[in-house]
């Protein structure tokens, strides 16, 4: 099977996860389609290591889901404590700080 | 085929590694984990002293560090000085050192200003970060002189991870050092004491809005890696020059990448993070932001666009004159508008973003000696003016509203006078470092060929004059208002960042000649 459509189906994903954070309003959502995004850019590694036929890609891809973990972690401190805080996890409410 | 040279790689030789040249970064991973470790064993009481020892001790041992690799290289090989470490993985040449340095010393003024705890009992981190904000527990726990001890070794976490940033030759170990520095920043946003709501708040839109520019970045590296079959920054260096074609692949890659990177440095379209998150976190920490991270941040875009990508530079160049020129423009007149002093700054800081990239996109070796100068001299003046902001409370914390400085020129006319000082850096008089590095950038714009964004340079800092002035006319001019904030004594801790602040602010002004001379050494990178 031609791998470009891994490609493809990467940068569909990708899209899906930017145009995710920019419109879905549930800050664990915008969490996750950053999530997707970042597998995306996995795939696409993983899938030019087979085309390029070199190792790299699929090392880089460990290193993108160790520091994606990381994130997650720090991520979810943040959400949850402002969460218990509000009572909401809606992007749309975090409105005390503007102009 | 691809499954022969799996097989064939079964040989790998062990990379050699010179410990030497990686020591500052070392030195300040260690004394993180230090950190981390006395947090665990360490009674509560005791914490805070040990982990300001072990942050300090550890941001002076590594800034001597630099500056031994500094001097070692120099009487060893001349006038340039580049070491190449974990084969073309971290690069340790004149740039990298001169950022480093500059990255341990405003570190350890940063750090000075998270130490201090004279300025409100238990200084200006939250008690207990768990605790819900505004329930009875967080109002018994906000009276109490603890604090939350953790922010040492996430501020020293982070400085390292830009130090690592600043010499990253490999855009994997680029990513990696960006998370490092990145994640502990979203961390320390939500820990102020005073105001919580809308600390949680900055750190939820910093984190948000952070990862989303981290995925585009990295997104950027997997299309280069598609492109070029290598990540480091001289193997695509080579790539292009191989194949001068303008591959779609490249050009996405590039542009995702610089998007990452410009998010990092605040640079307008990339910046509606920047105003929301320096007003929402605490000061020092916002100090921290707009000084080091903007160094860091800078370091890296320079580095990917000189060593990887000189030969498409008239393919970026054009946008991100355009970029300089919308980021000097909107930072300046958004600037105007602000009626909160850290807003204020950081609408300042968006427009010196610009101020910088002018530097940048120079494409000569002054372009690059004037960036590094100004990156210097900027984050000396920012450091010093957030330590200041610190200064002016009331009841309720800091007084950040501007209406609640008016007439603070005859309360406190020191205060008042080292402020209109700050401020006329900012805004570019001469005798100060705001006119000797605006001077640089300019003329090295110019000697590159980008008159535009000269004029337009200097039109901004003309309307970025007004703010900063009508600040002091403020102080001085304006009638005190019934009982508005006071001017507290600052602690050693304070005193002697703002020292160092004003006094390298005032010395590269009256004398910027030897710094400019060392830029000028330090401006050339290894490729």
């Amino acid at each position: 099977m031609n791998p470009t459509w891994y490609l493809i189906l990467a940068a569909v994903l990708f899209i899906i996860g930017a145009v995710g954070v920019l419109v879905r309003r549930n800050a664990i959502v915008v969490f996750m389609c950053v999530e997707l995004m970042l597998n995306a850019a996995n795939l696409t590694l993983v899938t030019f290591s087979r085309i390029n036929g070199t190792l790299d890609g699929q090392i880089m891809a460990f290193f993108v889901m160790v520091v994606a973990a990381a994130e997650v972690v720090v991520g979810l401190a943040i959400l949850m404590s402002i969460f218990r805080t509000r009572r909401s996890a809606s992007v749309d409410d975090a409105n005390l700080l503007k102009y | 085929m691809s499954e022969q040279l799996i097989l064939a790689a079964d040989k790998i030789a062990a990379p050699s590694i010179s410990y030497w040249a990686l020591l500052p970064m070392l030195i300040l991973l260690g004394a993180a984990t230090v950190g981390v470790l006395v947090e665990a064993f360490v009674p509560r009481s005791a914490r805070h002293p040990v982990q300001v020892a072990v942050a300090g001790l550890g941001l002076l041992a590594s800034l001597v560090a630099v500056v031994a690799l500094a001097v070692g290289d120099h009487a060893r090989t001349g006038t340039t000085f580049g070491i190449k470490t974990a084969p073309n993985v971290v690069v340790i040449d004149g740039p990298a050192l001169l950022l480093q340095g500059t990255i341990a010393l405003l570190g350890l003024i940063s750090v000075l200003l998270i130490a201090e705890r004279s300025l409100e009992p238990g200084g200006p981190f939250v008690a207990n970060a768990a605790v819900v904000a505004g329930s009875p527990t967080d109002r018994e726990h906000s009276a109490s002189a603890d604090s939350q001890t953790e922010v040492f070794p996430l501020t020293v976490f982070a400085l390292a991870g830009m130090m690592l940033f600043v010499a990253a030759n490999d855009l994997l170990l680029m990513f990696v050092a960006l998370e490092v520095l990145s994640l502990p920043l979203y961390l320390l946003c939500g820990l102020a004491r005073r105001r919580r709501l809308i600390s949680q708040e900055a750190a939820v839109k910093y984190f948000l809005l952070g990862s989303f520019a981290s995925a585009f970045f990295l997104y950027g590296v997997a299309l280069i890696y598609g492109y070029a079959n290598t990540v480091t920054l001289s193997g695509i260096r080579t790539a292009i020059d191989e194949s001068p074609s303008n591959d779609l692949l490249l050009l996405l890659g590039l542009g995702m990448l610089v998007i990452g990177l410009l998010f990092k440095a605040g640079v307008a379209p990339f910046h509606q993070w920047t105003p929301d998150v320096y007003q929402g976190a605490p000061t020092p920490i916002t100090a921290l932001m707009a000084s080091v991270t903007k160094v860091a941040a800078f370091g890296a875009i320079m580095r990917v666009l000189y060593v990887a990508f000189q030969s498409v530079r008239w393919d970026w160049r054009p946008i991100m004159i355009g970029i300089a020129i919308i980021s000097m423009l909107l930072g300046s007149i958004l600037a105007v508008t602000q009626t909160d002093i850290k807003r204020l700054l950081a609408y300042s800081s968006i427009a010196n973003a610009g101020f910088i990239l002018t530097g940048v996109v120079a494409l000569t070796p002054a372009g690059v000696s004037s960036s590094l100068f100004y990156l210097i001299a900027y984050g000396f003046t920012t450091v010093a003016a957030f330590a200041l902001v610190m200064l002016v409370r009331d009841a309720d914390g800091e007084a950040t509203h501007l209406s609640r400085w008016a007439g603070l020129g005859r309360r406190s006319p020191v205060f008042a006078g080292v402020f209109t000082f700050v401020m006329l850096a900012f805004a570019g008089i001469p005798l100060t470092s705001g006119f000797s590095s605006k001077f640089a950038v300019f003329s090295a714009a110019a000697g590159g060929g980008a008159v535009s964004l000269v004029i337009v340079g200097v039109i901004a800092s003309m309307i970025l004059a007004f703010p900063y002035l009508r600040v002091i006319v403020l102080m001085y001019l304006n009638e005190p208002a019934p009982n508005g904030p006071d001017i507290v004594i600052p602690g050693l801790y304070t005193s002697f960042a703002l020292t160092v602040g004003v006094a390298i602010t005032l010395v590269l002004g009256v004398y910027p000649g030897w710094a400019l001379d060392l830029a000028n050494r330090a401006s050339e990178f290894v490729r």
